[in-house]
């Protein structure tokens, strides 16, 4: 799960490590309030989305006097924000964070993630801050310190050291750099946070070292044991129907493409949308019914799919298991006759009750297309896309 | 031969009277695998069938000598639930929950640093030898015994797909090992690459990776030094968006890490014979497996 930079450094500040002064605002009024408290400009003014590289694209202004305040708050809020992370279609900005802007002598780069190849928990830090991580990894690895923790004995004042004179740090920030590194950890193994980015972690003039951007992603497999980080969740940075499918338990993910496709198990999912695009046409989704799928999430299923308007078919892919092909073929029969099918449906099951559900399709009176296997299911997707 | 599982595994069951774990385990034992107990904290001295229920893991180990546990037991829960079995010495773990958080096992990765037992899974369908000993979820009928092919795969219904059109070419299997879909798991690709190239009655081994992580590079690296062995490799996942959890927790593409593409390069390369399409895989099995 993402949230907000604004919520991230919520977070930060409950765990000890500095963040610029400033709140979030719905609306202009709202933040010439933030604005007033802070006293003074220059001030910046953040757009609040689930997405990086607002900068570049006009999503974070710094304002000079009260006057740009209105001028840039006014155009950031509401705006359509386009960045490399959202896509063409953008997204619509809704929240602000205002905040004190600060004098930066150096910027860095921080960030904490599981390794999973060595099941450790890493540090990564540089003197690059600002610029993308991968980039540097990509250009120049040497500025890049990685420093591997032991989940079980946790960070030590060592490994804070090791980051911190990696840095070149000068006594005086390398001191609050090794408290407040502690204090991230913290935050990440107390949250169950698959990633906690720093970037950039600024020494301002006066030599404070203040978290000057924030993003923290958590696993979504812990969230139940974190219910304060549950109410964290925005509906509005989740596309419609992938909001609409996890009500029933489905793991669904939209995508732009014209074939829709239902299977159980992810992986079978994963390989049945490589074989649409193979067939020359494109995947419209993910869905992943799981092992268990019922009557009534195999018809929800298809609500969601055909409520994609790019849907022109559809390629059910069923290895049944545990799930048997005939609960299977009754549930799609049912859904079908309920709903009403738009587009024509290629039916591929294999595995337990395979014959009695294949039975149910063709005495079913609809317009079903059965494949015998997977080469034939491709094929007759082929043939819908003509 | 097989791996890891053969007629001489005992199996304890933990989660053993839940439903799920109700359910499975008598799959398994009306396939002949040997179970000799279960754990449920709390219903120690009733049965599950004929099978007694214990407190603890340590208990049925002492009392019913088991050697392998599987587990059925919830999220919450496994993380406890595996470090018990470990610590109870059982050679094996079988750990189908799918759902653990990634913290629980880092730690549970480390706790195991050093200890005899070994893990499969978790988020997985298990593992089965065919004929011999079938510890999981996987349809048991899809499978045929005698070899000689190992199946190694991060999947569960993809596995069946790729048993299925090796099992409908009369190709049998000696194991198919689940390692499962989450970021963090016990035995590797490695592990399982390994112990086929040194079981006699495997000639040909079979690889199912998808999107996410090194696992696929590593294995193709020690596969060039080490397997002699024919590998077919098949990757899920190349037209998954960057950035998206594609179900599994561990098949997500972070940044240019993890793609597809890259992983397909990287096996073929290193002289694994990739399927590009799931429809073809048995053609290509019949094709590459050339031995009687």
């Amino acid at each position: 799960m993402n949230i907000h930079e604004y919520q991230a450094k919520e977070l930060l500040k409950k765990f000890g490590i500095p963040v610029p002064e400033g709140g979030a605002a719905y609306s202009l009024g709202e933040a010439k309030i933030i604005a007033d408290r802070l006293g003074s400009y220059p001030v910046v003014v953040k757009a609040q989305i689930h997405a990086g590289g607002r900068g570049k694209g006009g999503g974070v202004k710094i304002a000079k006097s009260h006057e740009e305040l209105d001028t840039y708050a006014g155009e950031i809020l509401g705006m359509n924000l386009v960045t490399h992370q959202t896509g063409p279609e953008g997204k619509k900005v809704k929240k602000l964070l205002v905040e004190q802007g600060l004098k930066i002598e150096k910027e860095l780069y921080l960030s904490i993630i599981p390794d999973r190849a060595t099941a450790k928990i890493v540090i990564m830090a540089s003197e690059a801050g600002g610029m993308d991580i991968e980039e540097v990894a990509e250009k120049s690895p040497e500025k890049i310190i990685r420093v591997s923790i032991d989940p079980l004995t946790g960070i030590q004042p060592y490994h804070c050291r090791e980051a911190g004179f990696g840095l070149n740090l000068k006594p005086e920030p390398l001191k609050q750099f090794t408290a407040m590194l502690k204090n991230l950890y913290n935050l990440f193994t107390t949250y169950d946070c698959s990633q906690v980015e720093i970037n950039p972690l600024i020494i301002t003039a006066d030599e404070k070292v203040i978290a000057l951007d924030a993003k923290i992603n958590f696993d979504d497999n812990a969230l139940y044991r974190h219910k304060d980080i549950q109410a964290y969740r925005d509906i509005d940075e989740e596309d419609p129907l992938e909001v609409e499918a996890s009500k029933f338990n489905l793991n669904y993910i939209k995508m732009d493409g014209n074939i829709g496709n239902m299977v159980n198990g992810a992986g079978l999912a994963m390989a049945t949308m490589d074989i649409i695009k193979q067939v020359g046409a494109e995947p419209a989704n993910f869905l992943d019914v799981g092992g268990g799928a019922s009557a009534e999430m195999v018809e929800n299923g298809f609500r969601i799919i055909l409520s994609d308007k790019n849907v022109k078919g559809i390629l059910i892919n069923i290895f049944g298991g545990i799930l048997r092909c005939d609960i299977l073929a009754n549930g799609v029969v049912q859904a079908a006759k309920k709903i009403g099918i738009t587009v024509p449906v290629v039916i591929r099951m294999e595995g337990t009750n395979v014959d009695e559900g294949r039975k149910i399709l063709s005495e079913s009176g609809l317009n079903l297309i059965t494949a015998v296997d997977l080469k034939d299911a491709a094929n007759k997707v082929a043939a819908i896309v003509m | 031969m097989s791996i890891f599982v053969d007629n001489n595994t005992r199996l304890l069951v933990q989660g053993i009277t839940g439903n799920e774990g109700q359910f499975h385990t008598r799959q398994c034992v009306a396939y002949g695998t040997k179970v000799v107990a279960g754990v449920t904290p709390g219903k120690g001295g009733q049965k599950m069938d004929d099978i007694p229920v214990f407190n603890t893991v340590k208990e049925a180990v002492a009392k019913a000598g088991a050697n392998c546990s599987m587990i059925f037991v919830p999220p919450p829960f496994a993380a406890d639930a595996i470090m018990e079995a470990v610590d109870a010495g059982v050679d094996l773990v079988v750990a189908i929950t799918e759902g653990i958080p990634i913290m629980d096992m880092i730690k549970i990765k480390n706790f195991m640093s050093g200890k005899k037992t070994h893990l499969i899974g978790p988020n997985c369908p298990g593992i089965i030898s065919p004929g011999k000993c079938k510890i999981g979820i996987m349809p048991a009928k899809i499978h045929t015994p005698g070899g000689p092919i190992g199946v190694v795969s991060r999947s569960g219904t993809l596995t069946y797909e790729v048993v299925n059109q090796l099992s409908l070419r009369g190709i049998g299997q000696t194991t198919c090992v689940g390692i499962g879909g989450d970021p963090v798991n016990g035995t590797n690709f490695i592990d399982c690459l390994e112990a086929f190239q040194n079981d006699t009655e495997t000639k040909g081994i079979v690889m199912v990776g998808e999107i996410g992580g090194n696992a696929e590079e590593a294995a193709s690296e020690f596969i060039v030094k080490n397997v002699k062995k024919p590998v077919i490799g098949f990757i899920a996942g190349l037209t998954a968006p960057a950035g998206r959890r594609m179900g599994h927790a561990g098949a997500i593409i972070s940044g240019k890490s993890g793609t597809a593409q890259s992983k397909i390069e990287t096996m073929k390369k290193s002289g694994i014979h990739v399927c590009d399409s799931l429809g073809s895989f048995g053609d290509l099995c019949v094709k590459v497996f050339k031995f009687k």
